[in-house]
């Protein structure tokens, strides 16, 4: 079981899935620090 | 993951090193995820991108994934989360990735 | 209230396989990996392939998107050898047409193309209606020795035909990124296609609307036309129509990602609406950046590059006669900076409050056009089925709030989706391709009312994290006031 507290997190996320703003917040929640964050588009 | 921004990653871990570093992926299709999971892990399994041959260890997860979303603030979940954790076969996305974490 | 009518719409696509190696994917990976180049050639299917594509069909209005559900997967093999390049929607040009458009739309002298490309082109171009022979006997053809002394010295880069150089295109500055001879490339093959396409709307109106008729022009695409001192100058809207004769006219680009087209479309209704004008004709060129983006699976895979084909559209606005659809102005879903980034919001801001304004829920909407990308091009790279996984947004929306059940998603999705169908040319894909398909359905009083709704990946330029979308109703007259 990973406790995010304290890790560091890179955030990929999608458009059309969850999108990298939304991982980060919900991330940041969790007490994890936010290294890298992208959203991807494949299209 | 044929990604196109794996060369900014390599360069923010190399700087920042890889200690305590987890991805957290929001993709909804299984190959996707699947695919940037073995990228941070172990290189590009295309042969192709700046991840080739460099196996940087960094664990995958899905934002969906519960031993993770267990861990977010309730109310946001139900903002952010809830409708793509219904609109995805969950399951089906995340089941590539206990096996690349523990490869 | 009456709302402005959309009268005619162009769907054409161009058969490009020279071109795959001049797409953005391609041409970064060619750079370093020579090898690409003829990996890429030895998956480029032939155009008579590419018309009997039953996407490719479906896109020009031979096929409706519905009917791929019952078409065999791989759509690549189960092909239509009596399909026809002739669309009811617009044409399905061969790659010699294209040249010879790309020549025809040159007014910077930057295009040569050798004598019997381009007579060849201008038969078969005139056969479709789509240029006079003047016209095209004004072009002087280049000869063999003067197109390889310009791409030898490094001044313009080759065009290709069946494997043969048959033409080239210079650079237009010696020093300016802005025109380098692949930015002037993609630049003219965007006008090319919507000018293809905006010249096939003007047959379909012959008789009614003369080109001089037309009072502007709003293009939305993908290029960038400028200079060095300003990279996105724009207004390639004027430039196309000046190639389609549409002598009244001016115009503007709106640029906005992959929802610039749906966009202009909802500028161009409230022109019209305003009363500012009377006739606007919406323009979108083909994307020659996105030309093989997915080559990799595609070789990886041993299947033909399906990305080898620019797509255009245009559209008619104008005020409604009988039977004309119309755009609900009253009833545009926007995603504003309050909407924030959540996907419900999301959702809910471009599905849920323009239904509701027009008084609708969301099983009233007889068809959702949203991304609809074929999958079979994107599914082998990892990308997923993209318009589906839209739906599945929807639908989940429609579940969690109640209106359908949550057992019931994917026979909502059977009901008021379609199988993706659309080249991934971006804003192409990005709901206005189903424009004409619906026009044609409402207009024949099969379907009342369908859903438009385009995403734009702002956060891709880097200037915002934020993304993009737009949507509005079409409907038959005397649906809901």
């Amino acid at each position: 079981m990973i406790d995010l507290k304290g890790k560091r997190v890179l955030v990929i996320g999608e458009r059309d899935g969850v999108n990298g703003p939304a991982i980060e917040a919900c991330v940041k929640s969790a007490g994890a620090e936010i290294l890298y964050a992208e959203t991807l588009c494949f299209v | 993951m044929d990604l196109e921004g794996q060369g900014r990653i390599r360069q923010v871990i190399e700087q920042a090193g890889a200690d305590g570093v987890v991805a957290v992926l929001g993709a909804n299709s299984p190959t996707a995820v699947e695919m940037t999971a073995l990228t941070l892990k172990s290189g590009d399994p295309s042969y192709a991108g700046p991840l080739t041959g460099i196996a940087l260890g960094i664990p995958s997860y899905h934002v969906l994934e519960s031993e993770i979303a267990d861990q977010f603030d309730p109310a946001l979940y139900e903002r952010e989360l809830a409708l793509p954790a219904l609109a995805m076969d969950v399951a089906e996305v995340v089941a590539p990735l206990k096996s690349i974490r523990d490869l | 209230m009456t709302f402005p009518a959309i009268t005619a719409v162009a769907n054409v696509l161009a058969h490009a396989p020279g071109l795959v190696r001049y797409g953005s994917k391609p041409l970064r990976d060619a750079a370093h990996a020579p090898a690409t180049l003829e990996a890429i050639a030895a998956r480029l299917r032939p155009y008579e392939d590419a018309v009997a594509y039953g996407p490719n069909q479906a896109f020009i209005g031979n096929l409706e998107p519905e009917a791929l559900a019952s078409l065999p997967r791989p759509w690549f093999d189960a092909l239509d050898r009596g399909a026809s390049s002739a669309g009811a929607f617009g044409d399905l040009i061969s790659e010699g047409e294209l040249l010879g458009l790309l020549k025809l739309c040159d007014r910077a002298r930057l295009v040569h193309l050798d004598a019997d490309t381009l007579s060849d082109a201008a038969a078969r171009l005139a056969k479709r209606g789509i240029v006079t022979p003047a016209e095209m006997e004004a072009l002087t053809p280049a000869d063999g020795p003067a197109i390889d002394a310009l791409c030898r010295g490094g001044e313009a880069i080759p065009l290709f035909l069946d494997g043969r150089t048959v033409g080239a295109i210079a650079r237009g500055h010696e020093e300016d990124e802005a025109l380098t001879a692949n930015v002037l490339l993609e630049n003219l093959a965007g006008k090319a296609t919507g000018v293809l396409a905006l010249r096939r709307l003007l047959t379909m109106v012959e008789g009614r609307v003369a080109p001089g008729d037309v009072d502007f022009v709003l293009a939305g695409s993908e290029e960038a036309v400028g200079d060095r001192y300003q990279r996105g100058g724009g207004n390639l809207a004027k430039a196309i129509a000046e190639s389609a004769g549409l002598t009244g006219a001016t115009g503007f680009d709106v640029k906005a990602f992959c929802a610039s087209t749906l966009y202009a479309v909802f500028n161009a209704a409230a022109l019209v609406q305003a009363g500012v004008f009377s006739r606007v004709a919406v323009v979108a060129g083909g994307s020659l950046a996105k030309l093989g983006m997915k080559y990799r699976a595609h070789v990886a895979k041993r299947m033909p590059i399906l990305e080898d084909v620019l797509a255009g559209i245009a559209i008619l606005v104008e005020h409604p006669r009988p039977g004309d659809p119309v755009i609900r102005l009253d009833a545009v879903g926007l995603h504003t900076i309050a909407t924030g980034s959540a996907q419900q919001a999301i959702v809910e801001a471009l599905v849920v409050k323009p239904l509701a304004k027009a008084g609708y829920r969301l099983s009233d909407v007889d068809r959702y056009a949203t991304e609809m990308h074929n999958p079979e091009v994107t599914e082998p790279s990892g990308s997923g089925d993209v318009p589906r996984g839209n739906y599945r947004l929807i639908a989940a929306l429609g579940a969690m709030r109640g209106e359908i059940p949550r057992d019931g998603i994917n026979d909502f999705i059977a009901r008021h989706g379609m199988p993706g169908y659309a080249p991934t040319q971006g804003h192409i894909a990005s709901a206005v391709c189903y424009l004409a398909h619906a026009l044609r359905a409402m207009r024949a009083g099969t379907m009342r009312r369908a859903l438009f709704m385009a995403k734009g990946s702002l956060f891709l330029g880097r200037m915002t994290d934020a993304s993009d979308g737009v949507s509005f109703l079409l409907e038959r007259q005397g649906g809901n006031p």
